[in-house]
């Protein structure tokens, strides 16, 4: 984990109301793993006081990218950020998804914004041995982020796009007609949607490693301010941002 | 040479910039970011006898100028940090004191008692004062026969430096300084966070769990000011100044008020590195203004006639 101040070298609307922001990090760009998260200090006037944290969307060279929906005080500020302005940032924070080994395709699936660690796990993979599908849902077109995704099966809820209705459905009914060989699922999106996923996994006995989203103060492990309560194990809670954000989806309970 | 160091009971610390519990972990998160030899001293997670798992999400929220938490004291238990933690904190160049939290006097004597046989620890910080967990904690902390005879308690079983945490959410917290003081304490830290609250409109509930929480951050900075103040004019005993400290400007504000040392908390959830910038930055205050030791600025505020004219607002 590092602290690096780095500048913004890009700022893209990708849909309504979602921006990519480009920084130059080589540093955090060259140690990170898929599904691993940065805080970031999206401003110095402590106006909003904490940081936020984003998980990384995409690396390209020494740049890394982040995606997010202005919809409170820190996105707000952070879209209105322009290129060679210098973020405060954290990172590479938390556990990534494991990419390497113990299946053959990767079932890839996010609602939403949960797009954002997608692209990472595209990129990790060995294609020599792996074969990979993505799902991905959304409110509606207009909201769905394709970008840097493989063979792609959309779902959006007022049917603008692809299958009318929720990703998970669309995923269980695609694998209830296909068998793809000794799949995995990664996931990432809303806790409902991870929650039906995590069922669905359970049910057709399939590993799933899910990203959880979560509010954090200090995302090194020090408040302890974003527990998720475990399945078994010693200790109640795991902390998100440290022994997460990705978690075997049977052993913490989804909310 | 700027003259950094500061005395608490028998502590010397190299100087007066402090990590306060909770803040800061057991001392071993953050070594990759920040050089905690280069702290006075840090202040650890409250230790309780056995594991506390903690208080049910969500435990934060953030809040104007500041944050409420209701993390219920999750911490690994005195046996497993004597065992786990206390190895690495003996290597390091800094004063440990170790925080500990209880909810009946018995449990604060032997989490005491335990810790005291051990090397490396150097001084104690008692939590009487914590506002969420249901037994022990604040309960103990508003009453001030309580909180005196916790300490008088603790007193008799231990040599080394004891510091009681103080409440703010009391009438005078001055009494409870002066009582602590009288049964043997050796400082008082001041302040713990303020219950507060936060509610989500939309669905009509309680942003905490547990409803009511602490709250911290630079929203509490004028009251932990006051507070301060007011104990400094009423105790002989070190001030501990905690409340809001961002930067070395706003912990000057409080050795001017009569704190011989303050504690950074908060704000190493920002900035793991905010008390080393802290530390530093009083050192470039005292040059800049000739001053050749930081002690001999604790509790020089000029309550003079003559106020300071605000000409315009920074």
């Amino acid at each position: 984990m590092l602290q690096s101040f780095c500048p913004i070298t890009s700022r893209q609307t990708v849909g309504a109301n979602i921006y990519v922001l480009s920084f130059r990090s080589p540093q955090i760009a060259s140690t990170l793993q898929p599904g691993q998260f940065v805080n970031i200090k999206v401003s110095e006037s402590g106006i909003p006081l904490l940081r936020r944290p984003f998980s990384v969307y995409h690396t390209d060279g020494d740049d890394i990218k982040i995606i997010f929906n202005v919809i409170g005080v820190g996105t707000k500020v952070l879209a209105s950020k322009n290129v060679g302005d210098v973020l405060d940032v954290l990172g590479p924070l938390g556990r990534s998804y494991n990419v390497s080994d113990g299946y053959e395709t990767a079932v890839l699936v996010a609602g939403g914004l949960g797009v954002a660690p997608l692209p990472m796990i595209t990129k990790s993979l060995d294609r020599r041995s792996k074969v990979l599908v993505t799902f991905l849902g959304a409110r509606s077109r207009d909201h769905l982020v394709t970008t840097f995704l493989e063979n792609v099966h959309t779902a959006t809820d007022d049917g603008s796009e692809g299958f009318r209705g929720t990703v998970v459905e669309l995923l269980r009914s695609i694998l209830s007609a296909n068998s793809f060989p000794q799949p995995k699922i990664f996931g990432c999106g809303p806790n409902v949607m991870l929650s039906n996923l995590s069922r669905l996994a359970e049910e057709l006995s399939i590993p799933c490693e899910v990203s959880i989203e979560c509010a954090m103060a200090c995302g090194i492990g020090i408040c302890q301010g974003c527990p998720i309560e475990k399945v078994n194990g010693e200790q109640k809670y795991a902390l998100v941002c440290k022994e997460g954000p990705v978690f075997n989806s049977r052993s913490v309970l989804i909310v | 040479m700027v003259d950094t160091q500061t005395v608490i009971g028998d502590l010397i610390l190299k100087n007066p910039v402090l990590v306060a519990s909770g803040t800061f972990g057991y001392g071993d998160d953050c070594k990759d970011v920040v050089n905690i030899n280069q702290l006075g001293g840090i202040v650890t997670k409250s230790l309780s006898l056995k594991p506390r798992d903690g208080n049910p999400p969500p435990r934060i929220v953030e809040t104007a100028s500041g944050m409420l938490n209701s993390i219920g004291l999750a911490n690994i238990g005195v046996r497993k940090f004597i065992v786990e933690k206390l190895p690495y904190l003996r290597t390091t160049q800094t004063k440990i004191i170790a925080n500990i939290a209880a909810s009946t006097i018995e449990e604060y004597c032997i989490v005491l008692s335990m810790l005291d046989e051990e090397e490396g620890i150097d001084g104690y910080e008692i939590n009487v004062s914590c506002p969420n967990v249901k037994e022990g904690g604040l309960s103990f902390g508003t009453s001030c026969e309580m909180t005196a005879e916790i300490t008088r308690r603790l007193r008799t079983l231990t040599k080394k430096t004891l510091i009681i945490k103080l409440t703010p959410n009391v009438t005078h917290i001055s009494e409870f300084a002066r009582a602590v003081a009288d049964a043997g304490a050796d400082a008082v830290s001041v302040i713990n966070t303020l219950v507060g609250m936060a509610v989500d409109i939309r669905i009509r509930k309680p942003k905490l769990s547990t409803v009511t929480g602490g709250l911290s951050g630079p929203a509490i900075k004028p009251i932990a000011l006051a507070k301060v103040y007011e104990v400094a004019q009423s105790v002989n005993i070190p001030v501990i100044g905690i409340g809001g400290i961002m930067t070395a400007e706003d912990a000057i504000e409080f050795l001017l008020v009569g704190a011989s040392a303050v504690q950074i908390g908060t704000a190493n959830f920002i900035d793991p590195a905010a008390s080393v910038n802290v530390a530093d930055g009083i050192v470039r205050y005292c040059e800049q203004n000739k001053i050749e030791s930081v002690r001999s600025i604790v509790g020089t505020l000029q309550a003079s006639k003559e106020l300071s004219v605000v000409r315009s607002w920074q």
